[in-house]
């Protein structure tokens, strides 16, 4: 497996001193003055500064110097935060939902098994909906494997800039996803059975990583998985790379804690719709929940205790909280850029403000081991830097500077050309005529 | 929605759809859009046979003071107040006498808006938790299914009724799903709890007919057609064709009662009534050349479309829906989920609403339905950013009387002005932020929801020993 272990980072030392310049980076010098900044990983500056050198932060605060030739965005009145991280999304994987040209979000696997899948090798870096997702201050994205196999493949985290899959690559593979939830998309009979295949994945994973000389000559026993997968598994087992668990229900929740403890595997529970019932537990297993604001609806048996108070009740609990979008209204794709109304929506029902901002910007960044690149506001970092006219989760405010790598991106999308298009109907269109 | 009906040639050995025969029919007389609301049926042998019974509950008379007032018939009141007496409002202004024994309700800081509409909802038809039982939504056994009637699919424990209600929807319209050329009659419903669907059925109501454009009857028809666009059109074609030859021989009747009655025809009974102009036509349509082809259609056989639904490009034909003086219920934010959606745009709701036509924010979605005051924040921000300066005042009518008209119904509801049901929701703040939420949600002037009070929380039978109570694990 190419493991492509913070490719970037190993160039880009958290100094100053950078020679060259990331993918995407704007060699401008920009400052951002005036503004009351969130840097999110510390307090909020009134009346502070962001000043940003080629795609970079290179200092923040309430008395930074700034060079003369600096361009200057004046933000006096308005709130500076980081670039907003969807952490659950398929981004460039699938285009329109119902067109099979353009999916490439789900593989077919092996056994229900498709650990070895890169989905971001198939990324539609042109898609059409990157840009109303970064007009509205998200400039990072976690894209997930589809598909409801036992291991469906590799998530990796985006930057939303220009280029090929590689450039927009910040780190894959971030996490393996699993799921303990549906028997019938790990092909298997009852929740008990597909336990066993999952332990039997990670047993066989060990033993092909023990034998790997003799399973060349064909001297080892059969293993459940293709020899691609179990070399996927690899860094799973290692505790290297999370496990991302799709998981429910309290008692699948609970089932994924048993397997993270029993083999040593990092987890992370995806959906969590009733993880409030077990915040405790998890809290003190140290596993991070990745879990919508906006649902309610006893939708299936899976989410009978679903409750918009869920991320509140988990933080309070002192679980490490990413809030995603999963209410069904194509969060996913056309409306990863909804990610701000649930983080609002959270705070409605219980979570405090700084943890609403925290879980779409550092959390996630945590969880997913790029931290130290982006989802704050620190000298080293990506400079991923939102200027919003005001309370970044209202409605009627406005993400007036979107910063990606030190780029401002002022393209209009596809729906803007639309827009602009249509704002004045064209004259002499015959109209239906009334008989 | 799945698309697997190998079995529909076999399934569709009884059709309700005759091949179309060309006949030469005079030309129809388009039908006034003036019918009065109500089961106007002259003419269908039994017009209504599965009353409502919903009855008001009764409650004291209602004064909400200090409060901000949404009107959705005129600018915002600051600090004024209201009154309800008998489940509908008095009086709306700066001051209002308060009524003897009025229960006085404070509203410093808070808002109060007339209960929202959705006028596009599948709950009960699609009730959770789902699955294949609770799948009624669609009959997608013949491209043409005039004949069903959703509030036969209606589940009143549906579970997703009472946090609907908690989101300050106080009427929905259940519509049949868009499997189907016509899909069949919709309900028009309060959100009240009711051992049946009748006691749920708004009063006087008029029914809906559900018709789709497009994508979705032709992929699921694909093996028996139609199959294609033209396919479509021929099907909705020949339906009319029939249903005017129906009605015909039955006005006929009706006027001199000469010998036997024609025979009864479920379906056809429905879409005489539509030419009629007693049930109004809610059309799933996405793009603008297809709407522009189904008012030729209503035109050809002398029906008015009500509402055009979904419609992600309205935006193209705002001054057409404004002319022919069609609504629309619109998405603030969908799109690109198919191709016939593809230009979607957050601005289509502003757009449509300065054409001049009646716009209503719609769910079609459980999920969306409990958020609507939300969707048309995002409308309204999307529509300034584009450079229409809409007010809230104006976007408050696209949850309330715009979708009252859709629906026939904005004479009853809508609107916070004397006369009118005192169906109202005391928000926490104001209703276009995304922290405020309903507190209180009357129907009819009777409280049927209170946040902060857990003994005014509908739990439906589903949910005892299912689902936790709000606040616990039990």
């Amino acid at each position: 497996m190419r493991y492509i272990h913070n490719r970037l980072s190993r160039v880009f030392t958290a100094s100053a001193a950078i020679a060259v310049m990331s993918a995407g980076a704007s060699a401008q010098t920009i400052a951002i003055t005036g503004g009351r900044v969130y840097p999110v990983s510390s307090s909020p500056i009134e009346n502070g500064t962001v000043l940003i050198r080629d795609g970079k932060i290179v200092a923040v605060g309430a008395n930074v110097t700034i060079p003369a030739d600096a361009r200057r965005i004046d933000a006096a009145g308005k709130w500076v935060t980081p670039g907003l991280i969807n952490s659950s999304t398929r981004l460039g994987l699938i285009e329109v939902g119902a067109v099979a040209d353009t999916r490439d979000a789900t593989a077919l696997g092996h056994d229900n098994v498709a650990a070895a899948f890169t989905a971001w090798e198939g990324l539609n870096t042109r898609s059409v909906l990157i840009g109303p997702a970064r007009r509205e201050g998200v400039t990072n994205v976690v894209v997930l494997p589809g598909g409801n196999q036992l291991v469906s493949g590799q998530a990796s985290m985006l930057t939303l800039i220009e280029g090929m899959p590689t450039d927009m690559v910040l780190r894959t593979p971030v996490a393996m996803l699993a799921q303990v939830q549906s028997p019938g998309g790990a092909g298997v009979g009852a929740r008990g059975e597909l336990l066993v295949r999952l332990r039997e994945l990670i047993e066989d994973t060990r033993a092909f990583m023990k034998n790997r000389a003799a399973y060349e000559r064909a001297e080892t026993r059969d293993y459940s998985a293709s020899r691609l997968d179990l070399q996927a598994m690899i860094p799973v087992v290692d505790g290297r790379l999370p496990l991302l668990v799709s998981a429910d229900k309290s008692t699948d929740i609970d089932a994924a804690l048993r397997i993270g403890r029993e083999n040593n595997i990092r987890i992370i529970i995806g959906g969590g719709a009733e993880a409030w019932m077990i915040a405790d537990k998890l809290a003190a297993a140290k596993v991070p929940v990745l879990a919508g604001a906006m649902n309610n609806i006893p939708g299936s048996f899976t989410q009978l205790g679903s409750t918009q108070e869920n991320v509140g009740l988990l933080r309070r609990a002192g679980v490490q909280v990413v809030v995603i979008g999963n209410s069904g209204a194509d969060d996913e794709g056309f409306n990863v850029r909804n990610i701000k109304q649930e983080a609002g929506n959270a705070v409605a029902y219980g979570m405090s403000w700084d943890d609403a901002l925290r879980a779409v910007t550092l959390t996630p960044a945590e969880v997913f081991g790029v931290a130290d690149r982006i989802g704050s506001i620190q000298a080293g970092h990506d400079a991923n830097v939102v200027v919003w006219s005001g309370d970044p989760f209202e409605f009627t405010t406005v993400p007036e500077h979107v910063l990606v790598r030190g780029r401002e991106y002022t393209e209009p999308d596809r729906q803007e050309l639309l827009t602009e298009r249509y704002k004045t109907l064209p004259p002499g269109q015959a109209l239906p005529i009334r008989k | 929605m799945k698309s697997h009906f190998l079995t529909l040639a076999a399934l569709a050995a009884i059709s309700a759809c005759a091949p179309a025969r060309t006949t030469q029919q005079p030309a129809p007389v388009a039908a006034k859009d003036s019918a009065p609301p109500g089961m106007g049926g002259v003419s269908a042998p039994n017009a209504d046979p599965f009353p409502s019974t919903y009855a008001r509950r009764s409650s004291a008379p209602l004064v909400i003071r200090n409060v901000n007032i949404m009107t959705a018939a005129g600018p915002t009141i600051r600090n004024g107040m209201l009154s309800v007496t008998d489940g509908k409002i008095v009086a709306v202004g700066p001051t209002v006498t308060i009524p003897t024994g009025a229960n006085v309700i404070d509203g410093a800081g808070k808002y109060v808006t007339p209960g929202i509409i959705d006028t596009h909802s599948h709950l009960g038809v699609y009730a959770a938790p789902g699955g294949q039982a609770q799948s009624d939504g669609n009959e997608a056994t013949n491209p043409v299914t005039a004949n069903v009637w959703a509030e036969h699919s209606v589940w009143p424990q549906d579970p997703q009724f009472p946090r609907n209600l908690a989101s300050g929807v106080t009427t929905l319209q259940v519509l049949p799903g868009s499997a189907n050329l016509i899909g069949g009659r919709s309900a028009v419903l309060k959100v009240v709890p009711s051992r049946t669907v009748q006691g749920m059925k708004f009063p006087g109501a008029r029914y809906g007919l559900k018709m789709a454009c497009g994508e979705n009857p032709k992929r699921v028809y694909a093996q028996r057609g139609p199959s294609t666009r033209m396919g479509n059109v021929a099907g909705y074609r020949a339906a009319w064709i029939q249903a005017e030859a129906y009605r015909r021989r039955w006005d006929k009747w009706n006027k001199d009662h000469k010998g036997d009655p024609p025979t009864r025809d479920l379906g056809q009974e429905t879409l005489a009534e539509v030419l009629r102009g007693n049930i109004l036509v809610h059309n799933h349509c996405y793009r603008a050349d297809e709407m522009a082809q189904m008012i030729d259609i209503a035109n050809e056989f002398g029906y008015r479309i009500r509402a055009f639904h979904h419609s992600v490009e309205a935006y193209k034909i705002g001054d057409i829906l404004a002319k022919e003086n069609i609504g629309a219920s619109l998405w603030a934010d969908w799109g690109q989920f198919k191709m016939e959606a593809l230009d979607g745009i957050k601005a289509n709701i502003a757009l449509v609403d300065r054409a001049g036509a009646k716009v209503a924010v719609h769910s079609d979605d459980p999920s969306g339905s409990q958020r609507l005051n939300q969707e048309a924040a995002k409308a309204m921000a999307a529509g300034i950013a584009a450079g229409i300066p809409i007010t809230e005042d104006q976007a408050i009518k696209w949850l309330t009387i715009n979708p009252a008209w859709q629906l026939g119904l904005d004479d009853k509801i809508g609107s916070i002005e004397p006369g009118k049901n005192a169906d109202l929701i005391l928000w926490s703040g104001d209703p276009f932020s995304v922290y405020s939420r309903p507190e209180k949600v009357w129907i009819d002037g009777s409280m049927y929801f209170d946040r902060l009070d857990p003994r005014q929380q509908w739990r439906t039978d589903f949910e005892l020993g299912f689902v936790p109570l709000p606040g616990t694990s039990k």
